[in-house]
């Protein structure tokens, strides 16, 4: 394909269609009775951290900033990358198509004249904005609560220090754990019927990431998401028996991989949604 | 490729073990097509497939030369009215249509123009902010209508849309469908209800356990089953005297004075030949007739011939 043939593509046409995806979409992901439970897994931790601050505001030695970004990355890596992100989206991106099918709508979109292949990607990038928006506002919340006891300390930590660089990092850990697990489940949401058990699959897989040989390792999101994270986390006491140590891959290459990822993902579920039939009995 | 007919060639399209439609080759014209059958005989199957909402097993269908495969150019041209009584959440009339009319990429402007149009054509703009999950039977088939209509099709598909219709609605719909064909459009309705499409159809295709039975004109189709004479009632002032000419001829089969003494029924096995005769006898003999009318020239009775049931019509 040449870049005249690009050029001459409805690039206009699909904007707008995409647009008009995403307004319903949006609304589906964010203001129906279905999100409560993401809204959960996003507040859980913005409560505890707040929860957090106001004690360590009244404790006479409370932590230290080096204690709370220890904290905060092992909440990050252990709560927000392996539960909370996880979970969101398996009920976000797997209800895309697989949602529709169970509350007889997905018609609405197959009689619209809208290529199968943009409803996939417009279906998709309404769920990453949705998971994005739940998770980056609750990752940036968490970690302006988890040190605001620390007063100054923690302005200067932000403003003059590493803090903004860090959080900037955990933002875009945030976001590309979205975009990774958000592709995963969408092509689990469109190739199986119920699509939780090879869910609970992924998530043994993603859970036994730290044990398994270096090459295997490779094989999985958390591998790249943790190799990106500003604060690592060495194992402590049995796990670091256990746990197999890799070299974490370099952002310029984890970045692209899991981006590459997604668009093989990505390129894979238009393939399939071309395919789509109605057939609501099943 | 035929780009002015609806396509089907040698279509079969198969549940698993179970049949859908199978061998089916059919080339539909403009205007009002009705899809009789019973219930499980095959025509949402056939509707299903004309829209890509499900792909043949076998064969290949074309709409006005586009393959139902490219719902992209598909559905610039084709409306379909479904069966289906689900709805998006929490949308009111008027969102329901606004946003699908944005899926087409239209402008915001031009989404409001055409869902209150649509909304006007079918008497709901009054409801029209009111929730679709709020909505009558009724209500819920019209505003289905007003979705297959809204970006103005040249093929409209519509399975069942008089259902829960009360009878002032079904008459201003079926003065729609009308309409719509006489513009040149595809109105490819499906119906159990055999009267009703009888009133409104160019053309019938008549469906029986996922085979096509018949298809064509009303007429032609009866005149096609030969082993059921045609009746015909005639209404006149000396249905006797009519009945002893009409014995002469050896295409009468049957001819039955009412039981009021003033109609004949006469069972023919060659109508043209009938009327000529009945043309003569008026000029030679000065036969005073009321009027002359098919008694079975319609979908029910030539679907009881064919299929040998009424297949669910009422």
């Amino acid at each position: 394909m040449s870049w005249k043939d690009l050029a001459a593509m409805p690039w206009d046409l699909w904007r707008r269609q995409v647009a008009a995806i995403q307004r319903l979409e949006l609304k589906k992901n964010l203001w129906t009775l279905r999100a409560w439970w993401i809204y959960l897994l996003a507040l859980g931790p913005v409560i505890l951290t707040g929860a957090h601050t106001v004690i360590e505001l009244y404790r006479p030695h409370g932590n230290t900033l080096a204690e709370d970004s220890m904290v905060f990355a092992g909440m990050f890596q252990l709560f927000y990358l392996r539960l909370g992100i996880f979970f969101g989206c398996v009920g976000i991106f797997t209800n895309l198509f697989r949602g529709e099918v169970l509350e007889r709508t997905l018609h609405y979109y197959l009689l619209s004249p809208v290529r199968r292949e943009v409803l996939a990607v417009a279906k998709y990038v309404a769920g990453l904005a949705a998971a994005a928006l739940f998770f980056a506002t609750s990752v940036a919340a968490s970690f302006v609560l988890i040190s605001l006891h620390l007063g100054t300390e923690f302005r200067e930590h932000v403003f003059r220090g590493p803090g903004l660089e860090h959080l900037t990092w955990y933002v875009l850990v945030a976001v590309l754990a979205c975009a990774g697990y958000g592709a995963v489940f969408l092509f689990l949401g469109m190739v199986f019927r119920n699509p939780m058990l090879p869910a609970a699959l992924v998530m043994i897989w993603e859970g036994i990431n730290p044990f398994l040989p270096s090459v295997l390792k490779k094989a999985s999101v958390i591998f790249y998401l943790k190799s990106l994270c500003p604060v690592s986390l060495p194992p402590k006491g049995v796990m670091a028996l256990i746990a197999v140590e890799t070299a974490p891959t370099p952002a310029w290459l984890a970045i692209p991989g899991l981006m590459l990822v997604v668009a093989a993902v990505l390129a894979y579920a238009a393939h399939r949604a071309r395919g789509f039939e109605v057939s609501y009995s099943e | 490729m035929n780009e002015a007919a609806i396509v089907f060639d040698n279509v079969s399209r198969f549940y698993g073990d179970v049949l859908g439609v199978n061998g089916v080759n059919l080339s539909i014209p403009p205007g009002v097509t009705s899809l009789v059958g019973p219930n499980g005989s095959g025509k949402t199957t056939l509707m299903n497939l004309m829209t890509g909402l499900i792909r043949p097993t076998r064969g290949t269908v074309s709409v006005r030369g586009i393959p139902p495969d490219r719902p992209h150019e598909l559905f610039r041209v084709v409306g379909y009215c479904t069966q289906f009584d689900s709805f998006p959440k929490s949308f009111t009339g008027y969102e329901f249509l606004f946003s699908y009319l944005l899926l087409h990429g239209m402008r915001a402007t031009e989404a409001d123009r055409r869902a209150l149009e649509a909304l006007a054509q079918v008497g709901l703009l009054e409801a029209a902010n009111r929730k679709v999950a709020a909505y009558s039977k009724g209500m819920r088939q019209r505003i289905k209508l007003a979705h297959a209509i809204a970006h103005d099709p040249r093929v409209l598909v519509l399975d069942e849309p008089l259902n829960g219709l009360d009878p002032m609605a079904r008459a201003e719909t079926i003065a729609l469908f009308q309409q719509w064909g006489e513009q040149g459009r595809h109105v490819i309705v499906s119906s159990h209800i055999l009267h009703e499409v009888d009133r409104i159809s160019d053309q019938v295709i008549l469906l029986s356990h996922g085979y096509v039975v018949a298809e064509g004109q009303i007429q032609g189709v009866r005149s096609e089953v030969s082993d059921h004479p045609i009746q015909i009632l005639v209404r006149c002032l000396r249905p006797a005297a009519l009945a002893s000419r009409l014995f002469e001829q050896d295409h009468v089969v049957e001819a039955r004075i009412t039981d009021d003494r003033r109609g004949l029924a006469v069972r023919t096995r060659d109508a043209d030949r009938f009327y000529l005769l009945l043309n003569r006898l008026v000029v030679e003999s000065g036969l005073q007739l009321e009027s002359v009318a098919p008694v079975d020239e319609d979908v029910s009775s030539v679907y009881q011939y064919l299929i040998g049931t009424q297949g669910g019509a009422s």
